[in-house]
């Protein structure tokens, strides 16, 4: 690992900053797209009996 | 009509069906989230073992290789979002505005981390973290524009009625983005003027441009992921409604 210079915090407050919002947005995303097919597929179950 | 006879399905008719739509990206998604990860390892390893400190700003250069992607994409995430609006009003084409949903949080989510990013390195470059600057304040402008747009999205039960109110919103919140580009050149400003792609070529040497150009493809394909994965979730949404609807008039009646 390289040094950072007299300036190292800022840099670091940087990259954690980036990781900290992706890691928000990525599983934001993921967990929405996760919730929206289970509901998705409990009321295609749901709708096909109904329709039966 | 006979199958010969049957005219044939353009793929803009077919990317128009929500269904036909799902069906021809979703195989995309994961080839291009191993592709932004490959980009992302290979750009943090140029970024911090491969590429040098800056002669002026030293080492606080490396906070550009996610600050310039975040704010490029701030802008272009605006940029597919107006697209998308031209595409709810002119054509009515059914996936423009799920795009245009999709896109709206992930823009707000990029342009707080260029304001965030810009503002770490502003303090040890500028002596401040913050200057109501043309290019900065611009910015700011753009992340409530984004937000305003989310909350727009929120605030109707019928999407196709919201779509059309968040299109004009959007064209309209359009003209911030020049402002954004060209602040730099009309303003006095803290801010650098555009340093890659300028008439005279970029004007910094390969071994910068290097880890900014892969963290800058990185980021851009990390955007059409999410916005890949997030469109696949607007879609099913959509049909989640349908059925509760159908499913409501059924015991209703």
């Amino acid at each position: 690992m390289i040094g950072l210079g007299e300036h190292a915090e800022f840099i670091i407050a940087a990259y954690a900053g980036i990781a900290m919002g992706l890691a928000l947005v990525i599983g934001w995303t993921l967990a929405a797209a996760r919730s929206t097919r289970r509901r998705l597929a409990e009321l295609d179950t749901r709708d096909r009996s109904d329709r039966a | 009509m006979s199958i010969e006879t049957a005219p044939k399905i353009s793929w803009w008719n077919r990317l128009a069906h929500p269904g036909q739509f799902v069906a021809l990206t979703r195989p995309l998604v994961w080839p291009l989230a191993a592709l932004t990860a490959v980009l992302f390892a290979a750009g943090l390893w140029f970024a911090f073992f491969n590429s040098p400190a800056d002669y002026q700003m030293g080492d606080t250069v490396r906070i550009m290789y996610v600050h310039v992607p975040t704010a490029w994409l701030s802008q272009f995430v605006y940029a597919t979002m107006a697209v998308s609006a031209l595409g709810t009003l002119i054509w009515r084409h059914p996936m423009a505005d799920v795009s245009m949903k999709s896109a709206a949080p992930l823009g707000a989510a990029f342009t707080a981390m260029a304001l965030f990013t810009g503002s770490m390195w502003g303090r040890p470059t500028w002596g401040t973290f913050w200057e109501w600057d043309g290019r900065m304040t611009s910015t700011l402008v753009l992340l409530f524009i984004y937000l305003g747009i989310v909350a727009l999205w929120r605030a109707f039960d019928d999407q196709l009625r919201a779509a059309r109110v968040v299109a004009i919103f959007t064209l309209v919140g359009a003209v911030n983005i020049p402002i954004i580009k060209f602040s730099v050149d009309w303003w006095s400003t803290l801010h650098q003027p555009a340093s890659v792609f300028t008439p005279e070529g970029p004007k910094m040497p390969g071994s910068i441009l290097t880890p900014l150009f892969i963290m800058f493809f990185a980021f851009t394909f990390l955007f059409l992921v999410l916005q890949l994965v997030a469109m696949h979730t607007e879609v099913r949404r959509r049909r989640i409604a349908t059925l509760e609807r159908r499913m409501a008039r059924g015991s209703a009646a």
